[in-house]
């Protein structure tokens, strides 16, 4: 396909190739130094204005389902320094914060549907204040036993939203045909973000009404419009703005929210400026995580290991809401392939409903969930057969004429074949092998593992709407310009990637791009930065802003100097007018007196993506990135202990807009991974109360985890196939997948204990985990 | 008598002569100060994101160490330097461990980055440092600082960076000075700030401690805070009445008689583990996994046992070890075999008005054989599920007489004195020999399941790590027994800590 074709919106494609001085660059992050310095401000540290307000949210400590039949507030109320308390008769609009189809009360009325529901909010004059009052409230309860448990919900056939399948081919009569079949099940566990700056909203009153909300979230525009729902005022008197998060990940996709609309509910209440940020327990037991799963499956193939068939169920567990349950479980279904083609294949998803908090988006989106029964797979096969399991997933990846995946979409930029080969040379597989084999036959006590697991990850929202952006770009007579646009910047660079865009197209360094807060006042409708497509397409709508105004620039100056427009180009803070040049200042002084529009909006769709989730066909993403990992491990089988050894990684980010970023998205993400499949446990009591509600309970990795042997390299694109920003890819979730590396690595070692038996390890990988599966084998008949 | 406290800040002496007792320190920079640049992340000294540097004069020089400034009260700063983020860019430009940060592209979101620049900062001040020093000693100096975003593998190389070259910047160049008004601030002085009902007090000597604790037993003694800061942020306690044990003379005293080594109450895990490592190595590899370099740098020895947790990490091995405690009040003074101390869950053998002055702990003899192993989810920074201690006497082969003391397995920290027994002339090569010990684990231990670890986890655990010892002892070079903390690196000398 030639790049016009691919190009439905007109937008020409000359930005593969060429001499670039901002983009592809590693430039470093726009606020390092005020990060470094302490001199970044994230909301916490705004200065408050005289009678700032603090709020604290309030739960019911009896109960993870039930009802109460009276509260009482008084106790509340009367602790020093209180001013007042909301509940739901003080939202004035909808009592609702769902980000999709209801379900999620701001205040509780009286349902308790999970332990840490909130049902009331202290307003006080200092935060110490209102948390100490938030947990004085008297309930009287009707406690109902709650569902807790992946098995529960399927006991109790509860659900937040209906089942969803897809697939391809008489599955079972392929499965009864096929030379070899197994079954397996793992269960998959979730993850907390552990953002290090938690939840946290400012909102300031102003006139008739309106209400500016600074939020830490990575979807301003909800924000704007919940909290207008909340408050009973139109979308216009709302305004949301963020300028940096101390980390996002998903879990302020739509759980900033609450927060938010909650701080402005009291803000309405008191006309008082008014602040609401989780302590750090409140903000673990209150807010989503990432979805656990039950996984089976059972998969038919040949002598060679090659996949025949495959059923694969996956059972959620969502918690009491269905929040963005649909899209996370349809990605969960999206990647169960990962890059693997099953000729026969039917990909289940029940979407449970339990008495636990509201899993949400995680980095991944459910795709991880998908990818690490994928693997799992491949390994069981590789036990089974007694192949090698990197031959197993070679002769498995998709493929010339295998290259169609369970939902349709035919795979057309499967670079993984290169990235393999390259890596498996790097990482010096075939040797290393050898070496971990000969290693566990020496030692009785530690055994090692290795394994080496590709990715193939599809880039843009399945829900089609939300891939569209805008961007504002201002430039003023002084020749520096003013840079807004609809992402939000939690961490990943997107901000400086889209200034390295704009400094690009303008041919300026980037110190003269000012990058500034994003705002649902500047850039309306917005989608939340998610789905790693912020770049894609973010930077794409600022590009157009600026071609936008480059063209007057250029019409402008063609007419002007008598040059013809092709011969006219920005670079090196120069305008070049055929041979000649004129500063850039220069250039837009002249403008401005020539009254030409110096500012402009931009606007992006992705094009291409025709999914339709009723038919379950069409094409739900752009393209792929992809990449390959290979994890070295050491288990101690008498205690479950695990050390990482070497981690050696391959990925692909098409042509890189800035290498340093990039890889540190890979690294931080694929380090993310590596703790939600070995140290990062979720754990609930019978009571329904999350018991790692605090880093001194739930285990993020920290710096001696991370082997000294990890070497991150960026595989050699020629491009992405599609007309992205500069041929670049997403990079935001990808590389956490590559951390189903360490997992399988553990499996190989456990693996090791017992040839022809598959371990029954499920994730994440503590050293209980290990030892059971440990125990499991040596107890296990061959 | 002193009614203030004074610390230095950013060169210059504060005085505060009113604020709350339990006022922590990140509260007074964020809330009272406006130096936003410190952060908080859990309130619970877990994430480091609160990290600051703390300068305090020793031996002719000034030290740098990293503290929680969330769970630190603003009082136990008194007659210490206080350094944030903010305080350590010259006037020349950025410090060397911030220009490496932005070098290395150390900071994503940024939220946990000034912790991290403090942590390196205070390692950056090291004299005795590595130029750069070993990976190992950069991870145990990040081990408090958790980051979400990088994968540390970028802070790690600009710690490299930052590190390669012996400290010199203006905090070096006025140490002197610093130095001299720190030793000013050291007066001989008791410190008494508030009323009868609500004080922050901090007596100089042992006597006016007793004296003080005996007028007032209500209230809470207070040494590194890393326990009773949480009681403060998390849990709400009211605690009116504080009582800093860190001004104390002679309170951290570290010595060596010659059988056996004192530890006094309020030395620091830091300042201890030398002379713990110096009893056994497998001591001193537990102690630098007890929580972070900032918890190591505020936490007591004489906390770690006060508080009576039965997950505590240095009772079991001090149990096992035979140690004594050393409890003094304003009337008498007694020493106590510390696994006597212990008494139920939540009690200990502490008089009103008592205190604990120090541990007296036997060094190994001959023919003895000592092993520790930590067991948790995460190796560096988090608490045990199981935390096991073996002392093994051994006469021709076999042994003659077992201490072994758990923690993790009930409700404090306890001896297994039917395993010890089922011990007693076995050869610890001969697994054969094991089973009846190994049996009588069920009679000493019936753990409980909670989010750490299953019952069934802990005792099976518990099993293996007694089989473990038994091997090491045997003679298994722990290059095969262990994932980490294998005692030939160290006795190689690849010295972990600095
Ligand atoms: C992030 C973090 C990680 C941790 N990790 C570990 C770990 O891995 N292993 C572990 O064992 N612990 C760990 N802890 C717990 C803690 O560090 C220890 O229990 C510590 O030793 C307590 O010492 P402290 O000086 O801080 O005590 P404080 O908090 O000052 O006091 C603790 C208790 O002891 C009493 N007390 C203190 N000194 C005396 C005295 N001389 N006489 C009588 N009573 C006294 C106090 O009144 C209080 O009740 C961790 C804590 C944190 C915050
Ligand atoms: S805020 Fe997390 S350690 Fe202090
Ligand atoms: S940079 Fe975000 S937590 Fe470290």
């Amino acid at each position: 396909m030639s790049a016009l074709e691919s190009d439905p919106d007109g937008l020409r494609d000359d930005s593969q190739e060429g001499v670039f001085s901002v983009v592809r660059q590693p430039v470093r992050h726009d606020s390092a130094v005020k990060h470094v310095t302490g001199q970044a401000i994230y909301i916490d540290d705004m200065r408050e204005p005289e009678g700032t307000l603090h709020v604290a949210p309030g739960f019911c400590r009896q109960i993870a389902r039930g009802r109460f039949t009276a509260v009482d507030l008084d106790p509340v109320r009367a602790f020093p320094g209180v001013v007042t308390v909301l509940t739901a008769a003080d939202v004035p609009g909808v009592n609702d914060c769902s980000p999709s189809i209801g379900g999620d009360p701001i205040f509780s009325e009286g349902v308790v549907e999970f332990w840490g529901q909130v049902v009331f909010a202290v307003v006080a004059t200092t935060r110490d204040a209102a948390r100490r009052a938030a947990t004085l409230a008297r309930f009287e309860v009707v406690t109902e036993t709650p569902a807790i448990t992946v098995a529960d919900a399927r006991a109790a056939d509860i659900h937040v939203l209906p089942e969803y399948r897809f697939g391809r081919g008489d599955v079972e009569a392929v499965l009864a045909d096929s030379p070899k079949r197994l079954d397996g099940r793992m269960v998959i566990g979730g993850q907390e973000h552990f953002y290090l700056e938690g939840q946290i909203a400012f909102a300031l009153p102003g006139e008739d009404g309106d209400m500016h909300v600074h939020s830490s979230t990575q979807h301003p525009t909800e924000v704007q419009h919940l909290v207008a729902k909340a408050l009973a005022v139109p979308d216009a008197a709302v305004t949301a703005e963020v300028r940096r998060m101390g980390g996002g990940f998903g879990g302020k996709e739509s759980q900033a929210s609450q927060w938010a609309v909650i701080a402005a509910l009291a803000a309405a209440k008191t006309r008082r400026p008014c602040k609401l940020r989780l302590d750090r327990d409140d903000d673990m037991v209150m807010t989503g995580k990432r979805h656990d799963d039950v996984a089976e499956f059972a998969v038919g193939y040949d002598a060679d290991g090659r996949v025949t068939a495959t059923r694969m169920d996956f059972y959620a567990r969502c918690g009491y809401s269905a929040d963005l349950s649909l899209g996370v479980n349809d990605r969960t279904m999206f990647h169960a392939d990962n890059a693997y083609f099953y000729p026969a294949v039917r990909i289940l998803s029940q979407r449970l409903k339990t008495n636990t908090v509201s899993n949400t988006a995680f980095r991944g989106f459910g795709g991880p969930q998908g990818v690490l029964a994928a693997e799992r797979m491949m390994d069981a096969i590789a036990v089974e057969t007694g192949l090698d399991p990197l031959e197993v997933r070679k002769r498995n990846i998709y493929g010339p004429d295998r290259d169609v995946t369970p939902y349709g979409m035919k795979v057309e930029d499967n670079v993984l074949p290169e990235i393999i080969a390259e890596l498996e040379r790097t990482s010096d597989y075939a040797a290393r092998r050898a070496e971990v084999k000969a290693f566990n036959s020496r030692n009785r006590i530690l055994k090692k593992g290795l394994a080496f697991t590709p990715l193939k990850f599809g880039i843009s929202f399945t829900l089609v709407h939300l891939n569209q952006a805008g961007a504002l770009v201002h430039v003023y007579t002084d020749g520096s310009v003013h840079l807004n646009h609809g992402g939000t910047e939690m961490g990943q660079g997107l901000n400086t990637k889209v200034a390295q865009v704009v400094a690009e197209e303008f041919g300026l360094t980037l110190d003269r791009v000012k990058i500034t807060a994003t705002t649902t006042g500047k850039v309306p409708n917005t989608a939340p930065t998610a789905a790693s497509s912020g770049t894609d397409i973010n930077g794409m709508a600022a590009q157009i802003a600026c071609r936008q105004i480059k063209a007057r620039l250029v019409a402008f100056v063609a007419n002007e100097f008598g040059t013809p427009e092709d011969q006219i180009a920005f670079r090196d803070g120069q305008v070049i007018i055929g041979n000649g040049s004129v500063p850039f200042t220069e250039v837009v002084k002249k403008a401005f007196i020539a009254r030409i529009q110096l500012s402009s909006a931009g606007y992006y769709k992705t094009p291409k993506i025709t999914w339709n989730r009723d038919r379950a066909e069409g094409r739900p993403f752009l393209y792929f990135a992809y990449g390959a990992a290979c994890s070295e491990v050491t288990i101690d089988t008498m205690t479950g202990e695990m050390k990482v050894d070497r981690v050696d990684i391959l990925h692909d980010v098409g042509k890189s807009l800035n290498p340093a970023i990039d890889i540190g998205q890979i690294e931080g993400g694929f380090v993310q991974g590596m703790g939600w499949v070995t140290t990062e446990e979720l754990w609930w009591d019978d009571k329904g109360r999350l018991r790692t509600h605090a880093p001194s309970t739930y285990k993020i990795p920290c710096a001696s985890d991370v082997p000294d042997a990890f070497n991150v390299a960026l595989y050699d694109s020629p491009g992405n196939r599609e007309i992205t920003i500069f041929r670049s890819k997403a990079v935001g979730e990808p590389p956490l997948m590559l951390a189903a590396s360490v997992f399988s690595a553990v499996f190989d070692a456990v693996a090791s204990l017992k040839p022809g038996v598959i371990p029954p390890l499920d994730a994440p990988a503590t050293p209980e985990a290990i030892m059971r599966a440990v125990t499991a084998m040596r107890r296990a008949e061959v | 008598m002193r009614d203030s406290v004074r610390f230095i800040r950013q060169g210059r002496v504060v005085e505060l002569k009113s604020f709350g007792p339990t006022e922590t320190l990140l509260d007074h920079l964020r809330l009272t100060e406006r130096a936003c640049g410190t952060k908080e992340g859990c309130n619970e000294g877990d994430c480091g994101a609160c990290t600051v540097a703390v300068g305090t004069h020793e031996d002719g020089k000034v030290v740098y160490r990293p503290v929680n400034a969330c769970i630190l009260f603003v009082g136990q700063l008194d007659g210490k330097e206080i350094v944030t983020v903010e305080d350590i860019a010259g006037s020349g430009g950025l410090h060397p461990v911030q220009q490496a940060m932005v070098d290395h592209h150390g900071s994503q979101c940024g939220f946990c980055t000034p912790g991290i620049v403090m942590s390196l900062f205070a390692l950056y001040q090291d004299a005795g440092r590595a130029t750069p020093p070993p990976r190992a000693v950069i991870d145990e100096w990040l081990s408090g600082n958790l980051c979400r975003c990088t994968g540390y593998r970028p802070i790690v190389e600009a710690a490299r960076t930052a590190l390669s070259a012996p400290p010199d910047d203006m905090f070096t160049r006025s140490a002197e000075a610093t130095g001299g008004v720190l030793q000013f601030l050291a007066d001989a002085e008791d410190v008494f700030v508030g009323t009868d009902q609500r004080f922050f007090a901090a007596p100089r000597s042992v006597e006016a401690l007793a004296a003080l604790y005996e007028r007032h037993p209500d209230a809470t003694l207070v040494a590194g805070a890393t326990d009773v800061g949480l009681w403060i942020t998390k849990q709400f306690r009211p605690v009116e009445k504080v009582i800093h044990l860190g001004r104390v003379d002679g309170l951290d005293r570290i010595e060596d008689v010659g059988p056996a080594v004192i530890i006094g109450a309020t030395a620091t895990y830091e300042a201890a583990t030398d002379a713990l490592a110096g009893i056994d190595p497998d001591i001193g590899a537990v102690v630098r996994r007890i929580g972070s370099r900032q918890v190591r740098a505020s936490g007591t020895i004489g906390g770690n046992i006060a508080n009576g947790s039965p997950i505590g990490d240095t009772p079991p091995m001090l149990i096992a070890l035979g140690a004594t405690l050393e409890l003094v009040s304003a009337k008498a003074n007694r020493a106590v075999p510390l696994e006597d101390f212990f008494i139920a869950y939540g009690r200990q053998d502490r008089q009103p008005g008592e205190f604990v002055a120090g541990v007296l702990v036997p060094k190994l003899k001959a023919g003895q054989v000592f092993r520790a192993y930590k067991i948790s989810k995460r190796f560096d920074q988090d608490i045990s599920a199981v935390m096991g201690a073996f002392l093994f006497t051994l006469a021709d082969g076999v042994i003659t007489e077992a201490r072994i003391a758990f923690g993790g397995l009930a409700g404090t920290p306890k001896r297994a004195a039917a395993v010890e027994a089922r011990l007693i002339g076995v050869a610890p090569g001969s697994a054969a020999a094991w089973s009846p010990a190994m049996e009588a684990f069920a009679e000493d231990f019936q753990p409980l399941t909670d989010m750490r670890a299953s019952a069934h986890y802990r005792l099976e655990t518990a099993r293996a790590l007694l089989g473990k010892a038994l091997l090491e002892t045997a003679g298994a070079p722990t290059t095969r027994t262990r994932v980490i903390g294998q005692r030939e690196a160290r006795q190689e000398g690849a010295h972990v800590g600095a």
